[in-house]
Protein backbone atom coordinates (compact mmCIF):
# COMPACT_ATOMS: atom_id res chain seq x y z
CA UNK A 1 0.00 0.00 0.00
CA UNK A 2 1.54 3.40 -1.00
CA UNK A 3 1.26 6.18 1.93
CA UNK A 4 1.82 9.39 1.17
CA UNK A 5 3.69 11.44 4.01
CA UNK A 6 2.80 14.81 4.42
CA UNK A 7 5.72 17.63 6.46
CA UNK A 8 2.33 19.23 7.20
CA UNK A 9 0.29 16.51 8.76
CA UNK A 10 3.68 15.00 10.43
CA UNK A 11 3.96 16.62 14.28
CA UNK A 12 0.77 18.09 13.66
CA UNK A 13 -1.08 20.39 16.11
CA UNK A 14 -3.06 17.11 17.34
CA UNK A 15 -0.39 15.42 17.22
CA UNK A 16 1.84 17.38 19.90
CA UNK A 17 -1.52 17.51 22.23
CA UNK A 18 -1.45 13.59 22.57
CA UNK A 19 2.16 13.51 23.45
CA UNK A 20 1.02 16.54 25.94
CA UNK A 21 -1.54 14.71 27.58
CA UNK A 22 0.30 11.30 27.60
CA UNK A 23 3.23 12.36 28.15
CA UNK A 24 5.10 10.39 25.75
CA UNK A 25 7.60 11.00 23.09
CA UNK A 26 6.33 8.88 19.97
CA UNK A 27 9.38 9.32 18.29
CA UNK A 28 11.49 7.00 20.79
CA UNK A 29 9.57 3.77 19.43
CA UNK A 30 11.85 1.57 16.83
CA UNK A 31 8.96 -0.27 15.70
CA UNK A 32 9.92 -3.63 16.91
CA UNK A 33 6.34 -5.26 17.55
CA UNK A 34 6.46 -6.31 21.42
CA UNK A 35 3.80 -4.33 22.57
CA UNK A 36 1.84 -6.02 19.54
CA UNK A 37 2.88 -9.56 19.85
CA UNK A 38 1.80 -9.09 23.87
CA UNK A 39 -1.60 -7.41 23.74
CA UNK A 40 -4.13 -9.65 24.46
CA UNK A 41 -6.67 -7.37 22.92
CA UNK A 42 -4.39 -7.28 19.18
CA UNK A 43 -7.05 -9.70 17.97
CA UNK A 44 -9.91 -7.31 18.03
CA UNK A 45 -7.88 -4.36 16.67
CA UNK A 46 -7.87 -2.95 13.07
CA UNK A 47 -4.55 -1.05 13.58
CA UNK A 48 -2.33 -3.35 15.89
CA UNK A 49 -0.35 -1.30 18.78
CA UNK A 50 2.90 -0.72 17.01
CA UNK A 51 0.73 0.45 13.80
CA UNK A 52 -1.04 3.22 16.45
CA UNK A 53 2.55 4.46 16.88
CA UNK A 54 3.65 4.12 13.31
CA UNK A 55 0.68 5.83 11.93
CA UNK A 56 1.25 8.99 14.94
CA UNK A 57 4.89 9.28 13.89
CA UNK A 58 4.31 9.57 10.52
CA UNK A 59 1.33 11.95 10.76
CA UNK A 60 -1.64 10.01 10.20
CA UNK A 61 -3.13 10.79 12.94
CA UNK A 62 -7.13 10.18 11.37
CA UNK A 63 -6.31 6.85 11.21
CA UNK A 64 -5.94 6.28 14.50
CA UNK A 65 -8.33 8.29 15.66
CA UNK A 66 -11.33 6.31 13.74
CA UNK A 67 -9.39 3.07 14.51
CA UNK A 68 -11.71 0.59 16.42
CA UNK A 69 -8.51 -0.24 18.20
CA UNK A 70 -8.58 2.76 20.74
CA UNK A 71 -12.17 1.58 22.24
CA UNK A 72 -10.75 -2.06 22.30
CA UNK A 73 -8.23 -1.43 24.35
CA UNK A 74 -8.74 -1.95 28.20
CA UNK A 75 -5.47 -0.51 29.51
CA UNK A 76 -4.13 -3.54 31.04
CA UNK A 77 -0.38 -2.18 30.64
CA UNK A 78 0.90 -4.89 29.01
CA UNK A 79 2.80 -2.81 25.86
CA UNK A 80 4.13 -0.64 28.06
CA UNK A 81 5.96 -2.94 30.69
CA UNK A 82 6.94 -5.23 27.61
CA UNK A 83 8.33 -1.97 25.60
CA UNK A 84 11.80 -2.46 25.57
CA UNK A 85 12.12 1.68 24.85
CA UNK A 86 9.96 2.29 27.81
CA UNK A 87 7.09 3.83 26.01
CA UNK A 88 3.86 4.60 27.79
CA UNK A 89 1.79 2.89 25.05
CA UNK A 90 -1.39 2.54 27.20
CA UNK A 91 -0.88 6.50 28.04
CA UNK A 92 -0.90 7.26 24.24
CA UNK A 93 -3.94 5.12 23.60
CA UNK A 94 -5.91 7.24 26.54
CA UNK A 95 -4.80 10.38 25.11
CA UNK A 96 -6.16 8.71 21.66
CA UNK A 97 -9.45 8.37 23.39
CA UNK A 98 -9.85 11.48 25.04
CA UNK A 99 -9.27 13.62 21.97
CA UNK A 100 -12.61 12.50 21.07
CA UNK A 101 -14.25 12.27 24.49
CA UNK A 102 -13.07 15.58 24.77
CA UNK A 103 -15.12 16.89 22.06
CA UNK A 104 -18.27 15.51 24.49
CA UNK A 105 -18.69 12.54 22.00
CA UNK A 106 -19.27 9.61 24.37
CA UNK A 107 -18.79 5.96 22.94
CA UNK A 108 -21.41 4.91 25.57
CA UNK A 109 -24.58 5.62 27.04
CA UNK A 110 -25.68 5.32 30.74
CA UNK A 111 -28.66 3.74 29.87
CA UNK A 112 -26.78 1.30 27.37
CA UNK A 113 -24.29 0.54 29.70
CA UNK A 114 -26.75 -0.14 32.57
CA UNK A 115 -29.34 -1.63 30.62
CA UNK A 116 -27.83 -5.66 31.02
CA UNK A 117 -27.66 -4.71 35.22
CA UNK A 118 -31.36 -5.28 35.66
CA UNK A 119 -31.06 -8.83 34.28
CA UNK A 120 -27.73 -9.70 35.87
CA UNK A 121 -25.66 -8.92 38.69
CA UNK A 122 -23.31 -6.75 36.94
CA UNK A 123 -20.07 -5.68 39.40
CA UNK A 124 -20.42 -1.97 39.82
CA UNK A 125 -16.53 -1.30 38.98
CA UNK A 126 -17.75 -2.68 35.23
CA UNK A 127 -20.33 0.49 35.03
CA UNK A 128 -18.21 2.88 36.44
CA UNK A 129 -15.10 2.01 34.27
CA UNK A 130 -17.08 1.71 31.38
CA UNK A 131 -18.28 5.29 31.81
CA UNK A 132 -14.96 7.10 32.82
CA UNK A 133 -13.10 4.91 29.96
CA UNK A 134 -15.73 5.56 27.16
CA UNK A 135 -17.45 9.03 28.48
CA UNK A 136 -16.51 12.52 29.11
CA UNK B 1 -3.54 -6.63 65.18
CA UNK B 2 -5.74 -4.15 64.39
CA UNK B 3 -5.88 -3.09 59.85
CA UNK B 4 -7.18 -0.51 58.10
CA UNK B 5 -9.35 -2.02 55.11
CA UNK B 6 -10.73 0.05 52.61
CA UNK B 7 -13.11 -2.28 50.80
CA UNK B 8 -14.84 -0.37 48.24
CA UNK B 9 -18.31 -0.32 46.04
CA UNK B 10 -18.47 -4.03 44.71
CA UNK B 11 -17.48 -5.73 47.94
CA UNK B 12 -20.63 -4.33 49.40
CA UNK B 13 -22.50 -5.04 45.98
CA UNK B 14 -21.82 -8.33 43.75
CA UNK B 15 -19.15 -9.30 45.36
CA UNK B 16 -19.77 -9.69 49.25
CA UNK B 17 -18.43 -13.28 48.94
CA UNK B 18 -15.16 -11.78 48.65
CA UNK B 19 -15.41 -9.34 51.96
CA UNK B 20 -16.58 -11.97 53.92
CA UNK B 21 -14.38 -14.50 53.09
CA UNK B 22 -11.50 -11.86 54.15
CA UNK B 23 -12.74 -10.50 56.78
CA UNK B 24 -13.34 -14.43 58.53
CA UNK B 25 -10.23 -15.89 57.11
CA UNK B 26 -8.40 -12.31 58.37
CA UNK B 27 -10.19 -13.13 61.74
CA UNK B 28 -8.35 -16.51 61.77
CA UNK B 29 -5.14 -15.49 60.76
CA UNK B 30 -5.35 -13.02 63.66
CA UNK B 31 -6.40 -9.65 61.86
CA UNK B 32 -8.53 -7.74 62.20
CA UNK B 33 -9.99 -5.89 59.12
CA UNK B 34 -11.40 -2.04 60.53
CA UNK B 35 -13.17 -0.85 57.76
CA UNK B 36 -12.37 2.86 57.27
CA UNK B 37 -15.00 5.00 59.54
CA UNK B 38 -16.17 7.06 55.69
CA UNK B 39 -14.78 6.00 52.54
CA UNK B 40 -15.97 6.37 48.55
CA UNK B 41 -15.77 5.08 45.92
CA UNK B 42 -11.54 4.98 44.63
CA UNK B 43 -12.43 6.30 41.34
CA UNK B 44 -11.99 2.51 39.90
CA UNK B 45 -9.75 3.22 36.76
CA UNK B 46 -6.28 5.24 37.54
CA UNK B 47 -6.40 8.67 34.92
CA UNK B 48 -3.46 8.34 32.49
CA UNK B 49 -3.30 11.91 31.04
CA UNK B 50 -0.78 14.71 32.37
CA UNK B 51 -3.64 17.08 32.76
CA UNK B 52 -6.29 15.78 34.29
CA UNK B 53 -5.90 16.24 38.46
CA UNK B 54 -9.92 16.04 38.96
CA UNK B 55 -9.82 12.02 38.88
CA UNK B 56 -7.38 11.79 41.37
CA UNK B 57 -9.50 13.62 43.81
CA UNK B 58 -11.50 10.36 44.91
CA UNK B 59 -8.57 7.61 45.88
CA UNK B 60 -6.69 10.59 47.84
CA UNK B 61 -9.80 11.63 49.51
CA UNK B 62 -10.03 8.17 50.46
CA UNK B 63 -6.28 8.05 52.08
CA UNK B 64 -6.88 11.29 53.73
CA UNK B 65 -9.89 9.10 55.20
CA UNK B 66 -6.68 6.33 56.59
CA UNK B 67 -5.00 9.29 57.97
CA UNK B 68 -7.76 10.65 59.96
CA UNK B 69 -8.68 7.53 61.27
CA UNK B 70 -4.70 7.17 62.39
CA UNK B 71 -3.50 4.79 60.33
CA UNK B 72 -0.25 4.81 58.08
CA UNK B 73 -1.70 1.49 55.85
CA UNK B 74 -4.34 1.02 53.96
CA UNK B 75 -5.25 -2.72 53.10
CA UNK B 76 -7.89 -3.36 50.13
CA UNK B 77 -8.87 -6.35 48.61
CA UNK B 78 -10.14 -5.20 45.24
CA UNK B 79 -7.72 -5.56 42.38
CA UNK B 80 -9.18 -2.51 40.84
CA UNK B 81 -9.64 -0.41 44.21
CA UNK B 82 -5.80 -1.38 44.66
CA UNK B 83 -4.22 0.01 41.69
CA UNK B 84 -6.26 3.31 41.59
CA UNK B 85 -5.34 3.93 45.02
CA UNK B 86 -1.77 2.56 44.78
CA UNK B 87 -1.00 4.50 41.53
CA UNK B 88 -2.82 8.22 42.89
CA UNK B 89 -0.74 7.91 45.88
CA UNK B 90 2.35 7.25 44.00
CA UNK B 91 1.87 9.88 42.00
CA UNK B 92 1.51 12.22 44.72
CA UNK B 93 4.97 11.17 46.59
CA UNK B 94 6.66 11.83 42.88
CA UNK B 95 4.87 15.29 42.34
CA UNK B 96 4.46 17.87 45.18
CA UNK B 97 2.68 20.49 42.94
CA UNK B 98 0.11 17.75 42.03
CA UNK B 99 0.12 16.88 45.56
CA UNK B 100 -0.72 21.01 46.95
CA UNK B 101 -3.02 21.35 43.80
CA UNK B 102 -5.41 18.52 45.16
CA UNK B 103 -5.25 19.97 48.81
CA UNK B 104 -5.65 23.72 47.88
CA UNK B 105 -8.39 21.80 45.72
CA UNK B 106 -9.89 20.11 48.62
CA UNK B 107 -9.78 22.97 51.27
CA UNK B 108 -12.69 21.57 53.50
CA UNK B 109 -10.07 18.52 54.57
CA UNK B 110 -7.26 17.97 56.16
CA UNK B 111 -3.96 18.31 53.89
CA UNK B 112 -3.04 14.68 52.55
CA UNK B 113 0.56 14.06 53.97
CA UNK B 114 1.53 11.25 51.16
CA UNK B 115 3.13 8.68 53.89
CA UNK B 116 0.30 6.18 53.65
CA UNK B 117 1.12 3.05 52.29
CA UNK B 118 -1.30 0.90 50.03
CA UNK B 119 -1.46 -2.59 50.60
CA UNK B 120 -3.09 -5.75 48.49
CA UNK B 121 -3.98 -8.27 51.70
CA UNK B 122 -1.88 -10.94 50.13
CA UNK B 123 1.22 -8.94 50.03
CA UNK B 124 0.45 -7.74 53.98
CA UNK B 125 -0.04 -11.41 54.88
CA UNK B 126 2.64 -11.94 53.55
CA UNK B 127 5.37 -9.39 54.79
CA UNK B 128 3.37 -8.99 58.04
CA UNK B 129 2.90 -12.77 58.92
CA UNK B 130 4.74 -14.81 56.50
CA UNK B 131 3.46 -17.68 54.86
CA UNK B 132 5.11 -20.01 57.24
CA UNK B 133 2.67 -18.73 59.78
CA UNK B 134 -0.21 -19.27 57.46
CA UNK B 135 0.79 -22.71 56.92
CA UNK B 136 1.29 -23.58 61.40
CA UNK B 137 -2.87 -22.18 61.17
CA UNK B 138 -3.97 -24.49 58.51
CA UNK B 139 -6.92 -26.90 59.51
CA UNK B 140 -7.85 -28.36 56.52
CA UNK B 141 -5.07 -28.81 54.21
CA UNK B 142 -6.03 -27.93 49.66
CA UNK B 143 -4.89 -31.37 49.55
CA UNK B 144 -5.17 -32.55 45.96
CA UNK B 145 -7.18 -29.09 44.72
CA UNK B 146 -4.70 -28.21 41.66
CA UNK B 147 -5.18 -24.63 41.18
CA UNK B 148 -4.95 -22.10 38.44
CA UNK B 149 -3.70 -18.59 39.87
CA UNK B 150 -5.02 -15.65 38.05
CA UNK B 151 -4.08 -12.05 38.83
CA UNK B 152 -5.16 -10.28 35.84
CA UNK B 153 -3.74 -6.80 35.01
CA UNK B 154 -4.26 -4.68 37.79
CA UNK B 155 -1.72 -6.35 40.41
CA UNK B 156 1.13 -6.70 38.79
CA UNK B 157 1.24 -3.36 35.98
CA UNK B 158 2.44 -1.19 36.07
CA UNK B 159 5.59 -1.54 37.46
CA UNK B 160 5.04 1.12 40.56
CA UNK B 161 2.12 -0.73 42.19
CA UNK B 162 3.31 -4.37 40.79
CA UNK B 163 2.83 -7.16 43.80
CA UNK B 164 5.41 -9.57 42.44
CA UNK B 165 7.67 -9.93 39.38
CA UNK B 166 4.83 -9.09 36.59
CA UNK B 167 5.72 -11.71 33.96
CA UNK B 168 6.32 -14.71 36.85
CA UNK B 169 4.65 -13.83 39.65
CA UNK B 170 4.41 -16.74 42.78
CA UNK B 171 3.34 -14.58 45.70
CA UNK B 172 -0.23 -15.99 45.60
CA UNK B 173 1.15 -19.33 44.20
CA UNK B 174 2.86 -19.34 47.46
CA UNK B 175 0.22 -18.94 49.60
CA UNK B 176 -1.86 -21.48 47.84
CA UNK B 177 0.82 -23.96 48.89
CA UNK B 178 0.94 -23.17 52.51
CA UNK B 179 -2.40 -24.20 52.50
CA UNK B 180 -1.33 -27.50 50.45
CA UNK B 181 -2.92 -27.07 47.00
CA UNK B 182 -1.19 -28.03 44.23
CA UNK B 183 -0.08 -25.48 41.62
CA UNK B 184 -0.90 -25.82 37.93
CA UNK B 185 1.41 -23.70 35.99
CA UNK B 186 -0.95 -21.18 34.14
CA UNK B 187 0.71 -19.20 31.08
CA UNK B 188 -2.28 -17.09 31.13
CA UNK B 189 -2.11 -16.09 35.10
CA UNK B 190 -1.13 -12.45 33.74
CA UNK B 191 -3.02 -11.46 30.61
CA UNK B 192 -6.23 -9.09 30.57
CA UNK B 193 -9.98 -10.52 30.71
CA UNK B 194 -11.34 -7.36 29.32
CA UNK B 195 -12.48 -5.98 32.34
CA UNK B 196 -15.22 -3.49 31.46
CA UNK B 197 -16.14 -4.49 27.79
CA UNK B 198 -18.36 -7.13 29.78
CA UNK B 199 -20.79 -4.20 29.14
CA UNK B 200 -21.35 -3.04 25.37
CA UNK B 201 -18.83 -5.59 23.82
CA UNK B 202 -19.14 -8.46 25.75
CA UNK B 203 -18.20 -10.65 22.61
CA UNK B 204 -14.46 -9.65 23.74
CA UNK B 205 -14.96 -11.25 27.00
CA UNK B 206 -16.67 -14.40 25.56
CA UNK B 207 -13.56 -15.01 23.75
CA UNK B 208 -10.92 -14.60 26.60
CA UNK B 209 -13.22 -16.45 29.16
CA UNK B 210 -13.32 -19.50 26.52
CA UNK B 211 -9.74 -18.66 26.21
CA UNK B 212 -8.76 -18.45 29.76
CA UNK B 213 -11.00 -21.42 31.16
CA UNK B 214 -10.34 -23.78 28.55
CA UNK B 215 -6.46 -23.06 28.83
CA UNK B 216 -6.88 -23.82 32.78
CA UNK B 217 -8.45 -27.24 31.60
CA UNK B 218 -6.11 -28.04 29.66
CA UNK B 219 -3.28 -27.59 32.01
CA UNK B 220 -5.43 -29.63 34.63
CA UNK B 221 -6.52 -27.38 37.25
CA UNK B 222 -9.89 -27.79 39.34
CA UNK B 223 -10.62 -24.44 40.01
CA UNK B 224 -9.25 -21.10 38.85
CA UNK B 225 -8.12 -18.61 41.74
CA UNK B 226 -8.61 -14.54 41.80
CA UNK B 227 -8.50 -11.63 43.35
CA UNK B 228 -10.69 -9.22 41.07
CA UNK B 229 -14.50 -8.54 41.11
CA UNK B 230 -14.68 -7.58 37.34
CA UNK B 231 -12.27 -10.66 36.42
CA UNK B 232 -14.15 -12.88 38.81
CA UNK B 233 -17.35 -11.75 36.62
CA UNK B 234 -15.88 -12.17 33.34
CA UNK B 235 -14.54 -15.35 34.22
CA UNK B 236 -17.50 -16.98 36.22
CA UNK B 237 -20.71 -15.39 35.57
CA UNK B 238 -19.77 -15.04 32.33
CA UNK B 239 -19.06 -18.88 31.92
CA UNK B 240 -22.62 -18.73 30.82
CA UNK B 241 -23.06 -16.54 27.97
CA UNK B 242 -19.52 -18.25 27.21
CA UNK B 243 -21.28 -22.04 26.85
CA UNK B 244 -23.69 -20.63 24.95
CA UNK B 245 -20.97 -19.06 22.22
CA UNK B 246 -18.88 -21.94 22.12
CA UNK B 247 -20.90 -25.10 22.57
CA UNK B 248 -17.70 -27.47 23.84
CA UNK B 249 -16.55 -24.92 26.55
CA UNK B 250 -15.84 -26.86 29.51
CA UNK B 251 -16.81 -24.94 32.46
CA UNK B 252 -14.45 -24.25 35.83
CA UNK B 253 -15.32 -23.36 39.17
CA UNK B 254 -13.58 -19.74 40.27
CA UNK B 255 -12.86 -18.71 43.47
CA UNK B 256 -11.56 -15.80 45.57
CA UNK B 257 -8.21 -16.82 47.62
CA UNK B 258 -10.14 -15.70 50.57
CA UNK B 259 -12.86 -18.17 49.81
CA UNK B 260 -10.31 -21.07 49.80
CA UNK B 261 -7.82 -19.44 52.40
CA UNK B 262 -10.60 -19.57 55.11
CA UNK B 263 -11.79 -23.01 54.22
CA UNK B 264 -8.17 -24.10 54.85
CA UNK B 265 -8.19 -21.70 57.94
CA UNK B 266 -11.08 -23.78 58.91
CA UNK B 267 -13.51 -21.00 59.00
CA UNK B 268 -17.27 -21.45 58.51
CA UNK B 269 -18.64 -22.73 54.95
CA UNK B 270 -21.00 -19.75 55.39
CA UNK B 271 -18.51 -17.30 55.76
CA UNK B 272 -17.54 -18.23 51.72
CA UNK B 273 -20.57 -17.25 50.58
CA UNK B 274 -20.19 -19.42 47.70
CA UNK B 275 -23.69 -18.65 47.10
CA UNK B 276 -22.62 -15.97 44.70
CA UNK B 277 -20.19 -18.03 42.52
CA UNK B 278 -21.89 -18.60 39.50
CA UNK B 279 -20.19 -22.13 38.96
CA UNK B 280 -20.68 -24.02 41.97
CA UNK B 281 -17.10 -24.98 43.60
CA UNK B 282 -18.62 -27.22 46.41
CA UNK B 283 -18.71 -30.27 44.60
CA UNK B 284 -14.63 -30.30 43.16
CA UNK B 285 -14.18 -29.40 46.87
CA UNK B 286 -16.25 -32.25 48.24
CA UNK B 287 -14.98 -34.49 45.48
CA UNK B 288 -11.41 -33.93 47.10
CA UNK B 289 -12.44 -33.91 50.50
CA UNK B 290 -11.58 -30.41 51.69
CA UNK B 291 -15.53 -29.96 52.94
CA UNK B 292 -18.06 -32.48 53.83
Amino acid sequence: MKIEIKNEEVRSEIIQRIEEISGENIYKCYQCGKCSAGCPSADEMDLLPNQVIRNLQIGKVDAVLNSRSIWVCATCYMCWIRCPRGVNLTSLFEACRLMTLRQNLDQVGLKEAIKESEEMDIPQIAIISLLRKLTS
Amino acid sequence: MEVSYFPGCTLKQTARNFEISAISSCKLLGLDLTELSRWNCCGTVYSLSTDDSMHHLAPIRNLIRVQEDGFKEVVTLCSMCYNTLKQANELMKKEPDRLKKMNDFMYREEDYIPDVEVYHLVTYIKERLGYEKVRELVKQPLTGLKVAVYYGCLLLRPDSIKLDDRENPMIMEDLLTALGAEIIDYPFSNECCGSYHTLGQKEIVLNRTNKLITEARRDGADVLVLSCPECDFNLDHRQKDTLEKYPNFQTMPVLYFTQLLNIALGGNLEDCGFELNYIDPLPVLREKGIIK
